[in-house]
């Protein structure tokens, strides 16, 4: 049976594709779930597969050409079958506005909760799978293979009834959670009135949070209305995941939480889950009119991250003997000076919430664990592995996984997740026998700490010269998020804890 | 106060004005003998006599351009166009003479003039002589245009109209003469121009409604309310100058917006109300301005496309709807 194959949704905010190349040619035979050609997607470079038999008879789109989602790319059928009336159609354009509507139908009738889930849960190249298959790569001629798609896609989450008039203007949103279409649909952009984002803005609510029940999902006034009656932001999440797991029991939110004075320096936001997965949580305050001037002056002078640099000197001798007591333990344990610092490093970050952030222009994001990139010299130049949560981890569980990942580093076999994100880096020389020096932060982070050599220096303690062990460090600062005495007081509490590593202890 | 139409109501204050001040004078076709094509002049020419209640050949550039000239030189005429549809062809006097004359001679001249009489629809009498010129005359810099949807308003508007030292184009509403309602006595009970009114308070939506729209809008109001919906009217009066202050403050309070108007919708006063409410209150809203306008076609005579033509309560009533997502 002749069969279109159709541009995929290969991301939730895909719009258009690329193909960048085809697997197979014209006249190739073809099975189901063979690569039939690459696509570059807003994301990513993915495969797209065959979800039916046949021969590849006709290719529409040529390499490197940009089609909607929706458009038809090729038509797989039976060596002898007539494909004429499916050609016609797809060249006039009417397949791409019906694909797009099925494959659109199809997400909805899945609901976002299905795709939560699999993000969740799914490994990520299992999820593109999945995705492909539930999000209709093709559709068969007749309708029949579009209506099964969107039932095996509804039966992951739960089923709902067609979309039905709404019956009041009640606290959430007539057209049904996840049922009416997220307000991000138009490719990624958040459909908001005016009016709405002001109220939104001043009581503090995360639009990202919401499902607008305007048309096109537009979030208007009564959804923030609602979203303030309910409880603001963690409320409004709830509500989508009740919709979509009716037998959870839904999310308490404190009833004493205040609902609309937060924003201002009252109450800290909730954490946001991040999208990378394993990433740090973090929330997103207002830049304040002084920081948002300091930011600009300063980004005039050196620009775009202004820099500004704190050294310090740090007594080693406790915490070179804290290592070699660790490492004559056990055998198996082999932890570096360094592993130390990015410990420490990492428990002063929860200390200081103002280094472990990020300058975001409109506001200051501010992470809730402390990753620490820690940069890694390779062949070609140089790359930040991330150690997630380091203030959490021993210090022997994160010297494994440095070791792991700078290893992997140099082999080039990292995934972009496992660098990017850090919420902090450290940039070591040591071994170079560098004494000190200056490290540019990696951009969005605030903060990058540049660690020189550990050696013994003559020093004065209680009046009489000494030998220690010194090494210096170098914080550089991003000063639109930290003025010199917050990084000055940051400084302060690494070196208490390295020259005193029993603070871990505390 | 005395209920009257709006008829009574124009017929008196150019009776007053003219009680009040011997420069003013009326002219136009029919205006004394036939005492006018809608008897707003009823009486006149028995009380002030043919020197000043003068009926006109038809010939609308050239008593348009009598007046301006009498205006020039210190009368203060009252210039009747049968329709505002005939109005048209003297577009010259009033645009190129009327409407220029202070400026162009630094000041010199004032034109104290008023062109007055009925626009916008009727009952079947087509295209020619349906239409809504409004938007046309509101164009133009050194022209007040004042739509009175009420008899009081209409009273007080035409004095201030004839009172005022610039030309004001002065459009009645053809099926709004037999309208009645309260208007307050006094000879000095004026209708200040470039005020608006609020007809009608209201907390979910706004209808900015002129002349014959006001009474559907109010209608359409009542409807609304019915199924929970509190919609305030507010009536421009004047479309030129206009009070956006009165509608902005309006928006603000409502964030939904429906303008309704009889005329054609492209470059019309409601798409110059859109515009203003953007720059002034786009926080504001919750959604588009939306326009309800008369057809943009020509007026047909059959009745029924000529109802169609015309916004009425239902079409009000379903762009509240719409601007207030109950839909």
């Amino acid at each position: 049976m002749a069969t279109q194959v159709v541009m995929p949704k290969l991301s939730p905010t895909m719009e258009e594709g690329q193909l960048t190349r085809w697997l197979k040619n014209e006249g190739d035979k073809v099975g189901v779930g063979e690569p039939l050609a690459e696509i570059d997607t807003d994301k990513a470079t993915m495969e797209a597969q065959a979800l039916a038999s046949g021969v590849l008879r006709k290719i529409l789109v040529g390499a490197g050409e940009t089609v909607p989602l929706g458009a038809v790319i090729a038509i797989i059928a039976e060596p002898d079958e007539d494909i004429s009336s499916l050609l016609s159609k797809a060249e006039s354009g009417k397949a791409t506005e019906e694909n797009k509507k099925s494959i659109e139908e199809s997400v909805n009738a899945g609901g976002d909760g299905a795709q939560v889930e699999l993000a969740r849960v799914v490994p990520d190249g299992a999820r593109t799978q999945a995705t492909i298959r539930g999000e209709a790569l093709s559709g068969d001629v007749g309708s029949a293979d579009a209506t099964d798609q969107s039932q095996s896609a509804s039966s992951g989450g739960n089923q709902r009834p067609p979309q039905s008039p709404p019956t009041t203007q009640a606290a959430a949103n007539p057209e049904g959670n996840g049922q009416g279409k997220r307000p991000s649909d138009g490719g990624g952009r958040l459909i908001v009135s005016p009016i709405a984002a002001r109220m939104a803005a001043e009581a503090g609510i995360n639009l990202q949070s919401l499902t607008g029940t305007g048309p096109s999902g537009r979030i208007v006034k009564r959804d923030i209305e609602a979203a303030i009656s309910s409880g603001a932001t963690t409320a409004a999440t709830a509500a989508d995941s009740t919709a979509t797991t009716p037998a959870a029991p839904p999310e308490e939110t404190p009833v004493t939480q205040p609902q609309i004075a937060r924003g201002q320096a009252a109450e800290p936001r909730p954490f946001i889950a991040p999208s990378v997965e394993g990433a740090s949580p973090y929330r997103d305050e207002p830049v304040s009119v002084m920081r948002s001037t300091i930011a600009r002056r300063l980004t005039s002078s050196i620009g775009p991250v202004p820099h500004f640099f704190l050294t310090t000197e740090i007594e080693m001798d406790r915490a070179a003997e804290l290592r070699r007591t660790l490492n004559a333990l056990d055998a198996e344990l082999k932890i570096s000076i360094n592993d130390l610092i990015i410990k420490v490093a990492a428990v002063a970050l929860t200390q200081h919430p103002m280094v472990n952030a990020s300058f975001q222009e409109k506001s200051v994001r501010f992470y809730e664990s402390a990753d620490i990139g820690v940069a890694v010299a390779i062949e070609e130049g140089l790359i930040t592995p991330v150690v997630r949560s380091a203030d959490r981890k021993s210090v022997g569980q994160i010297s494994r996984e440095v070791r792991e990942l700078a290893e992997r580093a140099r082999a080039r076999k990292l995934m972009p997740e496992e660098y990017t994100g850090a919420t902090f880096s450290i940039s070591n020389l040591g071994m170079f026998g560098i004494d000190d020096f200056t490290a540019v932060i990696n951009p969005p982070e605030a903060a990058i700490l540049a660690v020189g050599a550990m050696g013994p220096k003559a020093v004065v303690r209680d009046g009489e010269v000494v030998v220690r062990q010194i090494m210096r460090v170098t914080m550089s600062c991003d000063h639109r998020v930290i003025d010199g005495a917050t990084g000055a007081k940051f400084l302060q509490t690494l070196k208490k804890i390295l020259e005193n590593p029993l603070y871990l202890m505390t | 106060m005395a209920v009257i139409t709006m008829r009574e109501a124009l017929n008196q204050a150019m009776r007053e004005e003219m009680h009040r001040d011997e420069n003013v004078f009326l002219m136009g076709e029919e205006v004394a003998a036939y005492q006018g094509a809608y008897k707003i002049s009823k009486g006149l020419l028995e009380e002030f006599g043919e020197k000043r209640v003068i009926d006109s050949p038809i010939t609308e550039l050239g008593f348009a351009g009598l007046g301006v000239g009498a205006a020039m030189v210190g009368l203060r005429p009252v210039i009747e166009f049968m329709t505002f549809n005939f109005s048209i062809l003297a577009t010259d006097q009033i645009i190129n003479s009327a409407a220029k004359m202070r400026y162009m001679s630094g000041g010199q001249f004032k034109i104290p003039i008023v062109f007055r009489g009925p626009g916008g629809s009727a009952y079947q009498v087509s295209s020619q002589h349906s239409q809504a010129l409004e938007s046309w005359y509101a164009n133009f810099p050194g022209i007040k245009v004042v739509m009175p949807s009420t008899p009081a308003d209409a009273k007080g508007l035409l004095k201030s109209a004839i009172r005022d030292d610039d030309p004001v184009v002065f459009i009645e509403q053809e099926r709004m003469y037999g309208n009645k309602g309260e208007v307050p006595e006094g000879e000095d009970v004026l209708v200040p121009i470039g005020v608006a009114d609020v007809k009608r308070e209201g907390t979910d939506a706004t209808i900015v409604a002129r002349s014959l729209m006001v009474p559907i809008a109010l209608k359409a109001a009542e409807e609304l309310a019915k199924q929970g919906v509190s919609v305030e009217v507010v009536d421009p009066r004047t479309i030129r100058p206009l009070d956006i202050e009165t509608i902005v403050r309006s928006v603000k309070k409502t964030n939904r917006v429906v303008i309704a108007e009889e005329s054609h919708p492209f470059c019309g006063v409601g798409a110059e109300i859109s515009a203003q409410i953007m720059e002034h209150a786009f926080d504001y809203l919750d959604g588009p301005v939306r326009r309800v306008s008369g057809a943009d076609a020509p007026m047909p005579y059959a009745k029924n496309l000529e109802k169609l033509a015309i916004p009425d309560v239902e079409r009000l009533v379903a762009a509240v709807r719409e601007v207030a997502y109950l839909n």
